[in-house]
C-alpha cells in the first residue's frame, strides 16, 4: 500500500524519467525444437505504457509467459528494480507487483466480484474464517478507483466482458501491482468499453503503474503507447518512443523485409465454381450471439480466395460451418453445385470438402498419436479392404504425403509433438489433402509459424491449386492477405464487407475495411458500442489517402 | 533438423499404425512401460511360489485362470470404453442381470394373450441373455453419446437400474435347479456347453483368449480401433477429421455390454445358479485390471495385452494371498495398494519421459546452434 502512494506522488517525475523497474537481459526460450524467443533485451518503465507488436509467432506471448512466471527461460535474465530475479511461479511474480491479464479471462463466472478479487488470497477474520465485510469495502473502493461502480457482491457472469476485464484489473489492483501485463484486452471489448479501459490505463500510469500492451489492434496499441516494441521470429526488431512511430513504421518493423513468398502472378486459370456459400448466417448455440450474418462467396477451381478479418469477426464461425461442424441457421451451401444440407463433417469430408482447423492442437491433431496414423485419419476409409487397414496401403500414402508437403520428422512413426509447429501445420495440411479434396478451407494455416515454413505451406496451396484445388483460407496477418491470394475477401462483425485484388490495393484498404480504424474513430466521437454500428463504416479518421477512396480497388 | 536428430526424437509408444519404429530402434523405456505389470506378474508369482508349494500347481492354476478369465473379459469391454475417455460401471450388474434373465427363460417365458409357457432352447437363451446385456450398453451409450451425458453418472444410474432389474427378475430366488433343463422341454445342455474343459482349460479362458485375439486385431487393424484411440486422444480433432465419434462411442458400450453378458452366462455356469448379487463389484476389478495394463484413464492410451496381464496380476495376487493364509481383510489393503502403485509408477514414468524429452530437444538445438556458429 505505501508503494502505492509513494509512487502515486512520485508519479509526474516518474514519467518524466521513465525509470526501468523490470529489465529482461538476453532472454531466450526453446519449446522442443522451435525457438521462441532467440536473446531478447527489454525493458518496462515506470508509469508508462510499452507495447509490444509483432505477428503470430513473432515471440511476444512467450516473453509474457516469461515476465509473470508461466514460464522460465531457457537462458538469461530479468531484473527487477535492478536486482536479478528468478520468477519460480505466477504466485511468485505477482508477490513481486507483476501481473497478468490474459485474453481469456481468468475469472470463476459463479463467484461475486469480491470472491474473485479476492480468490487464493482472502482476508482472514479473527476466527479463522473470511472477513467478507473487509473485503466488501476494498472492493468498493477499488472499483470506485476504476470508475466502474460494480457491487461486491455482483456475480461475474451477470457482467459484460468489459466489466469482467475491469474487474481483472482490480485483482490485479488488490495484490499491489506494479507491472501490468495487458495480453489482447481489448478484443472482446466494445468501442465504447476500449474507451473506459485506456482511461483506467492512463490512471494507472500516472499512479505509476507500468503497463505492458499486446495487441493486433495497432492502430489501437499505437494510440495508448508511449514505447513501442517490435518483435518479429522470436528477436526484437526495433525499439522506438511512440511520438516517433506510426502505422507504416509499426508495419515495416513487423513485417521487416518484405516477406520471403509473394504469390501475386501466381497464375490465374479457374475452373467452375467449386464451393459456393449462399447467404448464409450461423447463430451460436450457446448464446444465440449471430457470428456469421448473411455471407456468400464462390470459389472456383484453382482459385485461392483470402478472407482477412481481425479476431471475433465471425471468420471461424464461417469456416467452421462451411465445413459441417456447427449447423447453419440460414442460407446454403453448395459444393460442386450440390446442396450439403445438413450433412456431416464425415460426409463431406468424403464429398471433397476438407477444413484445416485454425487451431492446431486442440482440433488438428491427435497427440497421443503418431505422425503417420494423424496423417492417415481422415483418408482411412480408402486403404480398407476387407474390414482390415491394409498397412502397406497407408504407409505408402503417407510417405508419398509426408514428402509431397515437406514435413521433416523422423518418419511416420515419430510422435506428432516432437515435431515443430510448422512440420505440425504440414501434416494436418497433408492429411487433408490425403483425402483429395476438391475444397480446402484453412483457418489461420501460419499462426505460430516461422517465416520460413509460412512460405512453403503457401507454395504448397498454390502447387494444388494449379491442379484444380479451391482454396479459401482465414488470416489475420494483412501482409499474408496481400501476397498469397487471387483475391481477397474483408470480413467484419459477421459479414464481408469488401472485396479486393490483392494486386493493386494496399494495406491500409484492407485494414479499414475490416473495421480496425474504426474503433479508435469511435472513442473520439463517443460512438456507440460495436453491434449496433454498420458493419464496415470507413471511418473518417482514417489517416491515409487510399482509404478515401473506398471503390479504388474494387 | 538433420538426419542425426531426428532419429533421436520420440516414438509413439502404443498402437504405431504406419510405420512401428519399434522394429528400427530398440527403446528401453518403451519396454519397461509396456512390461512394467508382466513384471509385476512375475514378481508376485514368484514370491508365492516361495511361500506355498501348492501356489504352481495345475488345480490351483486352472482355478485362478477361471476367476481372471471373468474379470479379463469384462476388462476388456472396460477397455474399450476407457480407450474413449469414459467409464462403464454398469457392467457388474450387468453381468447379474444377463444371468438373471438366462435363469428366468430356463423358467420358462409367459406367453402374454395364451395360457402357453415357452422353453426356448438353450442357444436361443444365450443368445437373448446377452442381447439384454448388449442392449443395457447401448443405452448408456445413447444417453452418453447423443444427450452427452456424463459417463460416469449414467452408467452409475444404470449400476443402480440394472441390479434392481436382477432383483425383481429372481424375486428373492435363486435359479438353480432349472439351469440343467429338461430333456421334454428340449432346454437341456447349458452345463454341457458352458461347463466343460476343452483341452484341459475352462471354457472361460478359451472365451478370454478369442475375446483378447479379436479385441487386438480390431484396436489395431481396423478402421473402428484407429478412430477409437483418436476419439480417446482428442474427440475434436477426430470429429473434424471426418471421424463418426457418436458413433464409435456408442459402439463401445454395446461391445462392453456384450463383454458383461458373455460374462453373466459363464459365471451362472460356473457357479451353477443364478443369484441376485452376481457380478457385485465386477466394475472396479475391471477398472484395475485396464489401469494396471498400462491405460490412460484420459483415454487415447492402452492396450489388450496390458489389460490381460493387469488381469493376471489382480488374479494371481488375490489367489496367493488366500493360499498362503492373509486375512481377508488384509488382502484387501494389499490389493488396492497394489492398484495404486500401478497407476503411480505409470505417472512416474511419464513425468521421466517428458522430461528426457525435453532434455534431447534442448540438446538437439544446441547442437544445431553450434553447427551454425561453426
Amino acid at each position: 500500500m505505501s508503494d502505492h502512494q509513494r509512487s502515486a506522488a512520485t508519479a509526474v517525475q516518474d514519467r518524466a524519467t521513465g525509470e526501468v523497474v523490470l529489465r529482461a537481459i538476453d532472454i531466450s526460450k526453446t519449446y522442443g525444437v522451435t525457438r521462441a524467443l532467440k536473446g531478447v533485451n527489454f525493458e518496462v518503465r515506470r508509469g508508462q505504457v510499452t507495447v509490444l507488436f509483432g505477428e503470430n509467432g513473432a515471440g511476444k506471448s512467450t516473453l509474457m509467459k516469461i515476465l509473470s512466471g508461466v514460464e522460465k527461460p531457457t537462458g538469461g535474465q530479468l531484473e527487477l528494480d535492478g536486482e536479478p530475479i528468478d520468477l519460480v511461479s505466477t504466485t511468485d511474480a505477482v508477490d513481486r507487483g507483476i501481473s497478468i491479464i490474459h485474453q481469456e479471462l481468468n475469472l470463476c463466472s459463479n463467484l461475486s466480484v469480491r470472491d474473485n478479487i479476492f480468490i487464493g488470497r482472502e482476508l482472514r477474520s479473527r476466527t479463522g474464517g473470511i472477513a467478507y465485510a473487509r473485503e466488501s469495502e476494498i472492493t468498493r473502493t477499488l472499483m470506485e478507483r476504476l470508475e466502474e461502480p460494480i457491487r461486491p457482491t455482483t456475480l461475474v457472469q451477470d457482467l459484460r466482458v468489459g466489466q469482467q476485464q475491469i474487474v481483472e484489473i482490480a485483482r490485479a489492483l488488490q495484490t499491489d501491482t506494479r507491472i501490468l501485463i495487458m495480453d489482447e484486452p481489448t478484443s472482446a471489448l466494445s468501442a465504447a468499453e476500449v474507451e473506459v479501459l485506456f482511461k483506467v490505463i492512463r490512471e494507472l500510469t500516472s499512479q505509476g503503474v507500468a503497463i505492458v500492451y499486446i495487441s493486433h489492434h495497432l492502430e489501437e496499441a499505437i494510440e495508448i503507447a508511449d514505447h513501442a516494441v517490435v518483435f518479429r521470429d522470436g528477436e526484437l526488431v526495433a525499439t522506438e518512443e511512440a511520438a516517433n512511430i506510426d502505422l507504416p513504421w509499426v508495419v515495416r518493423q513487423m513485417v521487416g523485409r518484405e516477406a520471403d513468398y509473394d504469390f501475386r502472378d501466381a497464375p490465374r486459370d479457374y475452373g467452375d465454381v467449386a464451393l459456393s456459400v449462399q447467404n448464409v448466417t450461423v447463430a451460436e448455440l450457446d448464446t444465440g450471439r449471430v457470428a456469421v450474418n448473411d455471407v456468400s462467396i464462390d470459389v472456383r477451381q484453382g482459385e485461392i480466395v483470402c478472407l482477412y478479418g481481425l479476431m471475433g469477426a465471425g471468420r471461424t464461425e464461417l469456416m467452421e460451418a462451411i465445413a459441417g461442424r456447427d449447423p447453419i441457421s440460414g442460407g446454403r451451401i453448395l459444393l460442386g453445385g450440390t446442396d450439403l444440407g445438413t450433412s456431416s463433417v464425415k460426409d463431406r469430408i468424403a464429398l471433397g470438402l476438407g477444413l484445416v482447423p485454425e487451431d492446431r492442437q486442440r482440433d488438428g491433431l491427435v497427440q497421443m498419436m503418431s505422425v503417420g496414423a494423424n496423417m492417415s485419419l481422415p483418408s482411412l476409409l480408402s486403404t480398407v479392404k476387407n474390414a482390415f487397414i491394409q498397412r502397406r496401403a497407408e504407409r505408402s500414402n503417407v510417405e508419398r504425403e509426408m514428402s509431397d508437403v515437406r514435413v521433416k520428422a523422423a518418419g511416420p512413426g515419430a510422435l506428432i509433438t516432437s515435431l515443430s509447429g510448422g512440420n505440425q501445420q504440414k501434416v494436418v495440411i497433408g492429411k487433408m489433402l490425403l483425402t483429395a479434396p476438391k475444397v480446402l478451407l484453412l483457418d489461420e494455416p501460419t499462426r505460430g509459424i516461422d517465416v520460413g515454413a509460412k512460405g512453403e505451406i503457401f507454395s504448397l496451396l498454390f502447387r494444388e491449386a494449379q491442379k484444380g484445388l479451391a482454396v479459401l483460407y482465414v488470416t489475420s496477418e494483412v501482409g499474408e492477405a496481400l501476397t498469397a491470394s487471387h483475391r481477397l475477401l474483408v470480413m467484419s462483425r459477421g459479414r464481408i464487407v469488401r472485396e479486393l485484388d490483392p494486386r493493386t490495393c494496399t494495406r491500409d484498404e484492407v485494414m479499414a475495411a475490416s473495421g480496425e480504424h474504426e474503433v479508435v474513430a469511435d472513442q473520439l466521437d463517443h460512438g456507440g458500442t460495436a453491434s449496433d454500428r454498420p458493419a464496415g463504416r470507413v471511418s473518417p479518421a482514417a489517416p491515409t489517402t487510399a482509404s478515401a477512396d473506398p471503390d479504388g480497388a474494387s | 533438423m538433420t538426419a542425426t536428430t531426428t532419429t533421436s526424437a520420440p516414438q509413439a509408444t502404443g498402437p504405431s499404425p504406419a510405420g512401428t519404429p519399434a522394429r528400427r530402434s530398440f527403446n528401453l523405456n518403451s519396454v519397461l512401460v509396456e512390461g512394467r505389470a508382466l513384471i509385476a506378474l512375475l514378481i508376485i508369482i514368484a514370491i508365492f511360489a516361495v511361500l506355498s508349494d501348492n501356489y504352481l500347481s495345475a488345480g490351483n492354476l486352472t482355478t485362478i485362470t477361471k476367476q481372471v478369465a471373468f474379470n479379463a473379459i469384462v476388462a476388456l469391454g472396460m477397455l474399450l470404453v476407457i480407450l474413449n475417455g469414459g467409464i462403464d460401471l454398469s457392467v457388474g450388474s450387468t453381468v447379474g442381470l444377463t444371468a438373471a434373465v438366462a435363469g428366468n427363460l430356463f423358467r420358462g417365458l409367459n406367453l402374454p394373450l395364451s395360457q402357453a409357457v415357452m422353453f426356448p432352447q438353450v442357444w436361443v437363451i444365450v443368445v437373448l441373455s446377452v442381447a439384454v446385456g448388449m442392449f443395457v450398453g447401448w443405452v448408456n451409450g445413447l444417453l452418453i453419446a447423443r444427450l452427452n451425458l456424463a459417463p460416469f453418472i449414467t452408467t452409475l444410474g444404470m449400476l443402480y437400474v440394472a441390479r434392481g432389474l436382477t432383483e425383481v427378475l429372481l424375486n428373492g430366488q435363486n435359479i438353480t435347479n432349472e439351469l440343467s433343463g429338461q430333456p421334454y422341454l428340449n432346454n437341456t445342455g447349458f452345463f454341457t456347453v458352458f461347463a466343460s474343459r476343452p483341452l484341459g482349460l475352462p471354457i472361460s479362458a478359451w472365451v478370454m483368449i478369442l475375446f483378447a485375439v479379436i479385441f487386438s486385431i480390431v484396436l489395431t487393424r481396423t478402421p473402428f480401433g484407429r478412430w477409437l484411440y483418436a476419439t480417446g486422444s482428442n474427440e475434436r480433432a477426430a470429429q473434424l477429421s471426418g471421424v463418426p465419434v457418436k458413433k464409435v462411442q456408442t459402439r463401445i458400450y454395446v461391445l462392453s455390454g456384450l463383454c458383461a453378458g458373455v460374462v453373466g452366462i459363464l459365471q451362472m455356469a460356473n457357479i451353477s445358479s443364478s443369484t441376485a448379487d452376481l457380478g457385485t463389484y465386477y466394475e472396479l476389478n475391471a477398472i484395475a485390471a485396464v489401469v494396471i495394463g498400462g491405460a490412460a484413464l484420459s483415454g487415447g492410451r492402452g492396450t489388450v495385452r496390458g489389460t490381460i496381464i493387469g488381469a493376471f496380476v489382480i488374479g494371481f495376487l488375490a489367489n496367493g494371498l488366500v493360499i498362503v493364509g492373509v486375512s481377508p481383510f488384509w488382502q484387501k489393503v494389499i490389493t488396492g495398494a497394489v492398484i495404486i502403485l500401478a497407476v503411480a509408477v505409470d505417472q512416474i514414468q511419464q513425468i521421466i519421459g517428458k522430461r528426457r524429452n525435453a532434455r534431447r530437444a534442448v540438446a538437439a538445438v544446441r547442437q544445431g546452434d553450434a553447427a551454425r556458429a561453426a
